[in-house]
């Protein structure tokens, strides 16, 4: 596809020898920072914690085709990329979204994209739902989306699954939203999930690996930091949003919390890597990210 | 490939130090880890209202006047004014436009942009030859009180085809928005300050021409980061990109800059 460059992972002394040339020049002709390969960095690669296969319901998008998404994820150096379905929030034959999920990164992926399937507590025997993804298409994770399955963190029925996927060994990924409230269709508003019972949820499930996707617009400060230090909780930035956010967030939260997410295909790939150059981050601080956090989740073995 | 970048649509970030200086002046060192050369601010305080009163006004124009200051070749500013006093916001566009270093106007939420009461405004901003940048959202959480929508900037921009307008956010709900304003070749689509979601630009690109889309950040409420990858991540030419991220933008202030002796 044309007009890409990759932004993953930031060589930062090409990126110094880019900003002098560019102060010397006056501003005039500043050059974006050209990023080089993971090879390149020596740096293990990008693990992208927040990716969708399949169609988004109100929009067609560039790279909804799961070839051409894995094609670009790879041109930017993502060597690990965890993906939800799309298909998975509105869908009632979720099997059958999940087995296409397993089969679209089995058959496209060719090691790049891991499987997080979905599971509806609201479903009549969703645990069979849950039992395949864990069986049947031996899933590292999953991929949860209360508001649009009709549930509240507060649903007993909330923390039974952690506990199931606890129990298993899963990730589970949680997605707080998925798209700005202000700009939804009308007739598909679905109001954000709260996330103020995550404290006592996650407490009460001890060996918990919970992953809170889409999370940084409703969730700031005091109440973010209450949740990642109830337990073994992680963040990604593809919907932080503020000049030096990762930044900021990395003075407030320890960096094996901060995972690399990118929404893509919803979001241009290009916002959460060029976060990473907008900050200024440690070498240690920027491997974290880029990788050692979410392989600490999820080993590359695995 | 290189890109001059020129910001049209930045705040001064409070969190960033304790004076207008200050905050600029660390703005600036962010802008320059992405590569964005020039900067376009307005709006100092809000004084917890959007129905400024004629000194509030003159207060945070002030302060974007003492930002600015170390920077004259770099950090350029629109006058911030509320169309309900209307003589007041002329004396401030005098004040900051005429007789100083400002190029452009903001507004805000203060006043419905199809309100004939903005009409004396527009006429002062074409003869002053600076763009003016209109807030508008559509909300369907509801909009606020006096807060514009694009189909309303169309509105205005009929009274007014020959002045230079910018609808700010492109509506918020970009895809009503570009189709609000497309009749209207003098209306400039403004990207900042929504989520950077793909197919943004494309459809702008497609539906107004790059010509009339003006890359922003919208930073105390963004990131230079999200609203650069609208544009770097697109599916358009390179020729297009670079109108949006500074020529565009560089052709329209070109005037009144040239003419307060600016060298570019």
């Amino acid at each position: 596809m044309r007009n890409e460059k990759p932004f993953a992972a930031i060589d930062r002394r090409e990126f110094l020898k880019a900003s002098l040339a560019a102060t010397a020049a006056g501003f005039a002709g500043l050059a974006v920072p050209r990023a080089a390969s993971p090879s390149e960095t020596g740096q293990g690669g990008l693990i992208d914690v927040n990716v969708n296969l399949g169609r988004w319901p109100l929009r067609r998008l560039r790279f909804d085709d799961t070839a051409g998404l894995a094609a670009m994820l790879r041109r930017q150096g993502v060597t690990r990329a965890w993906a939800g379905s799309f298909e998975g929030l509105l869908h009632k034959d979720l099997a059958a979204a999940n087995a296409r999920l397993a089969e679209d990164c089995r058959r496209e992926g060719n090691g790049l994209l891991i499987p997080f399937g979905s599971v509806n507590p609201m479903l009549p025997e969703w645990e069979e739902d849950f039992r395949r993804c864990v069986d049947d298409h031996r899933m590292p994770g999953l991929r949860l989306y209360p508001n649009y399955h009709g549930y509240t963190l507060y649903d007993p029925v909330f923390a039974r699954l952690l506990g199931l996927a606890t129990g298993k060994g899963l990730i589970v990924e949680l997605a707080l939203i998925m798209e700005d409230e202000r700009m939804m269709h009308p007739l598909l508003r679905v109001p954000p999930t709260d996330p103020a019972p995550l404290v006592g949820v996650v407490k009460q499930t001890p060996g918990l690996r919970l992953v809170i996707v889409n999370g940084l617009r409703t969730l700031k400060e005091k109440a973010l930091a209450d949740i990642v230090g109830a337990g073994d909780v992680s963040v990604e930035i593809a919907m932080l949003d503020a000049l030096n956010g990762v930044g900021d967030l990395l003075a407030s939260l320890p960096p094996d919390r901060v995972l690399f997410g990118s929404y893509a295909p919803l979001f241009y790939f290009e916002s959460a890597a060029l976060k990473l150059q907008e900050s200024p981050l440690t070498e240690a601080q920027l491997r974290a990210i880029r990788s050692e956090s979410a392989r600490r989740l999820l080993p590359d073995s695995a | 490939m290189k890109y001059e970048i020129w910001d049209n649509h930045t705040h001064l970030v409070e969190k960033l130090g304790a004076t207008p200086e200050a905050r600029l002046g660390e703005a600036l060192k962010f802008a320059d880890r992405v590569g964005i050369s020039r900067l376009i601010l307005f709006m100092g305080t809000f004084e917890g209202t959007y129905n400024l009163s004629p000194e509030q006004q003159r207060r945070a124009n002030d302060m974007i006047l003492r930002a600015i200051k170390p920077y004259p070749d770099r950090v350029f500013a629109y006058v911030y004014l509320n169309p309900k006093h209307t003589q007041a916001s002329l004396d401030e566009m005098n004040r900051c436009i005429r007789d100083g270093p400002m190029v452009g106007v903001k507004l805000l939420v203060a006043e419905y942009c199809n309100k004939p009461t903005l009409d004396p405004i527009i006429q002062r901003a074409e003869e002053l030859q600076a763009p003016v940048l209109q807030h508008t959202w559509l909300k369907i959480t509801g909009n606020l009180p006096d807060e514009s929508t694009p189909m309303q900037l169309a509105e205005l921009a009929a009274r007014h085809p020959k002045a230079t307008l910018i609808c700010g956010h492109s509506g918020g709900d970009w895809e009503m928005g570009l189709r609000a304003i497309r009749p209207h070749p003098n209306v400039y689509a403004d990207f900042c300050g929504g989520d950077p979601t793909s197919g943004y630009t494309e459809r702008a690109v497609r539906e107004l021409g790059a010509e009339r889309c003006l890359y922003g950040s919208d930073i105390g409420a963004r990131s230079f980061a999200s609203q650069l990858a609208k544009v770097l991540g697109a599916d358009i030419p390179e020729s297009a990109k670079r109108l949006i991220l500074g020529e565009n933008l560089k052709r329209l202030l070109k005037p009144i800059l040239e003419a307060k002796g600016v060298k570019l």
